[in-house]
């Protein structure tokens, strides 16, 4: 089972949501996914550990065989290759790897290095939550790449593997919903927060990834978003107040359902509702 | 010389859009430019008036003439995005544009055909003109729309005699909040004192001195949890960057936000108040910025 927990409007809760599902469920995989600001490891502690790097293949040119015909920099549609009078200039990151300029070349003068644009790393030790995360090196602008690359350590071995996506609808969200069982919209009662979760919506639609609304801080603002999900006719999974002392633990980077009761169960019946709705749809 | 600053936070969701709107109800002469291209959300708040609309067309997709395939499979080997599948249909979320499969197909039954991606807009509010934008949904080019919007933001100042635009940012620190930095004068950042606020916050600091942007800082909810406050404020010590405002944990954004409001067209509280005395601050020291450079120019013309 692979939930994702995604939001279109960052700061909405998906990294809180994320570690407190997996900490309850136990036996978990948590995946951040989050690489331009992966969070999750604030709140586990884990030691890490990286276990691969992240790379992107960039052309070299051999300026012996280039004779600056230019059909490299015709060809890339990235402008990531310029054919100049004195030469060919490479600009590794606009560059998206896909080889083209090398499949080009006349004379074979193009083949290819690889470079660093990521890490992976995994819990050196782990005994409940299984945490993998991606970490996009600064300065680099594809956050797609590290996502793919960590989402192929997906096991099927866990009672569940849960992703923290990144915020928005661009690409690298795209990415890190790929071949999810289940997706959870953390959104929260406020004109931003609906405009938001209609975005997501639309996202999991087209993707036709099966999902509910989790609504966070749910009492500050307004019922417009409920509205919607009645109407839409989206199941409400659950709603977290906006409780000082959970905004607190959240602050000193301690997952909430380990310092207030009941909650715990909350998430597990969270769970167990997924996959009624899950097992209902099967049966459809 | 019109100046640029963007506010940015990497971690979502600290008050960026409120924040950056505030400040366009207390200047006069500016453009502003709502860059957070994948939810896009200062519109509900400044109630644009469209002036122009235009499509965005990000990188183009392959398209298969099925007449003409002969199923040999020299695309599929060659694609390195797995973006063509057995049955030799097109994934348009996973397919980059590189046009490799189209170079590669012997027969001629590929061709790349431009996709829209989305649409920039440029507005009149009731504070000024407003470039912004909606990209389409899992679209690649995020950074090029921004770009984009960046654009429409300086056609605005130029059309409508502004010296100053405001960049909303979006969350994080790839390509769109690249884009969204890239030659501005000033960053702003805008974080909250927690575990995450912090991490993030240190993440786009490094961003900002990798490109080598003046960066000042504001942080949001500050007493929400005083001992990470002051975290902050020794971590902004030791990377040279000013703390310009502390804002206090309160009800005003959501209550202003529920009314369609800035906060500053809302109410006069203490929240307020410390978001004024923020922009005197910000317009202060982009005003001694322009001085800095007029006196180097002047320096060196000499």
């Amino acid at each position: 089972m692979k939930i994702a927990i995604a939001s279109g409007k960052g700061g909405t809760g998906k990294t809180t949501i994320a570690v407190n599902l997996a900490i309850s469920l136990g036996n978990a995989q948590l995946l951040d996914c989050d690489v331009e600001e992966p969070n999750c490891n604030l709140f586990l502690r884990h030691d890490m550990e990286e276990f691969e790097d992240v790379t992107l293949p960039v052309p070299l040119v051999d300026k012996e065989k280039c004779d600056l015909c230019g059909d490299c920099a015709n060809f890339c549609q990235y402008n990531a290759i310029a054919s100049l009078p004195s030469g060919v200039m490479v600009f590794p990151k606009l560059c998206h790897g896909c080889g083209g300029c090398a499949l080009v070349c006349p004379e074979n003068a193009i083949t290819e290095n690889t470079r660093s644009i990521g890490i992976i790393e995994r819990s050196a030790d782990w005994s409940h939550v299984d945490l993998w995360q991606g970490l996009l090196h600064i300065g680099e602008p594809m956050a797609s790449p590290v996502i793919h690359q960590l989402q192929e350590h997906i096991s099927e071995d866990n009672n569940v593997a849960i992703i923290d996506s990144p915020p928005g609808t661009a690409c690298p969200v795209i990415a890190s919903l790929s071949g999810m069982d289940y997706c959870i919209l953390v959104t929260e009662p406020t004109p931003f927060g609906l405009h938001d979760l209609k975005l997501a919506v639309d996202v999991v639609r087209q993707l036709g990834i099966p999902f509910g609304v989790l609504i966070n801080r749910s009492d500050i603002g307004d019922s417009r978003v409920e509205e919607y999900c009645v109407s839409e006719n989206i199941p409400i999974l659950m709603k977290v107040p906006n409780n000082r002392e959970i905004a607190v633990l959240y602050s000193k980077g301690i997952p909430f359902v380990t310092s207030l009761p009941g909650w715990n169960n909350r998430f597990v019946h969270m769970f167990a509702n997924i996959c009624e709705q899950l097992s209902t749809r099967a049966a459809e | 010389m019109v100046k640029q600053i963007t506010i940015v936070s990497g971690k979502g969701g600290t008050g960026k859009t409120t924040i950056s709107s505030a400040f366009v109800s207390l200047a006069n002469d500016l453009v502003i430019a709502d860059c957070d291209v994948d939810a896009a959300d200062m519109h509900l708040l400044l109630d644009p008036t469209l002036l122009k609309t235009d499509d965005f067309y990000g990188l183009k997709v392959a398209n298969i003439n099925t007449e003409l395939c002969t199923a040999c499979g020299d695309c599929l080997d060659a694609c390195r995005f797995n973006a063509i599948d057995g049955s030799f249909d097109v994934d348009i979320f996973s397919c980059e544009g590189c046009s490799v499969c189209e170079y590669v197909c012997q027969q001629n039954a590929i061709s790349m055909i431009e996709k829209k991606a989305g649409e920039s807009f440029s507005s009149m509010t009731r504070f000024g003109p407003m470039a912004h934008a909606k990209l389409g949904i899992g679209e690649e080019a995020s950074g090029k729309l921004v770009s984009t919007v960046r654009n429409n933001a300086r056609d605005l100042a130029a059309e409508f005699n502004k010296d100053l635009i405001i960049i909303d940012g979006p969350p994080g620190t790839g390509c769109s909040v690249i884009a969204a930095i890239t030659g501005v004068d000033m960053l702003l950042v805008i974080t909250e004192p927690t575990a995450s606020g912090i991490h993030d916050l240190e993440r786009v600091l490094e961003l900002s001195s990798h490109f080598r942007i003046p960066a000042a800082v504001c942080i949001n909810k500050y007493d929400l949890n005083e001992s990470n406050t002051l975290s902050i404020r020794e971590l902004c010590t030791e990377m040279g960057v000013d703390v310009i405002g502390l804002l206090p944990y309160s009800r005003t954004p959501v209550d202003a936000m529920l009314n369609e409001k800035t906060v500053l067209e809302f109410t006069d509280d203490d929240f307020t108040s410390v978001v004024r005395s923020i922009w005197d601050n910000l317009h202060d020291r982009l005003v001694s910025s322009a001085e800095t450079v007029d006196i180097t120019l002047k320096s060196s013309l000499m």
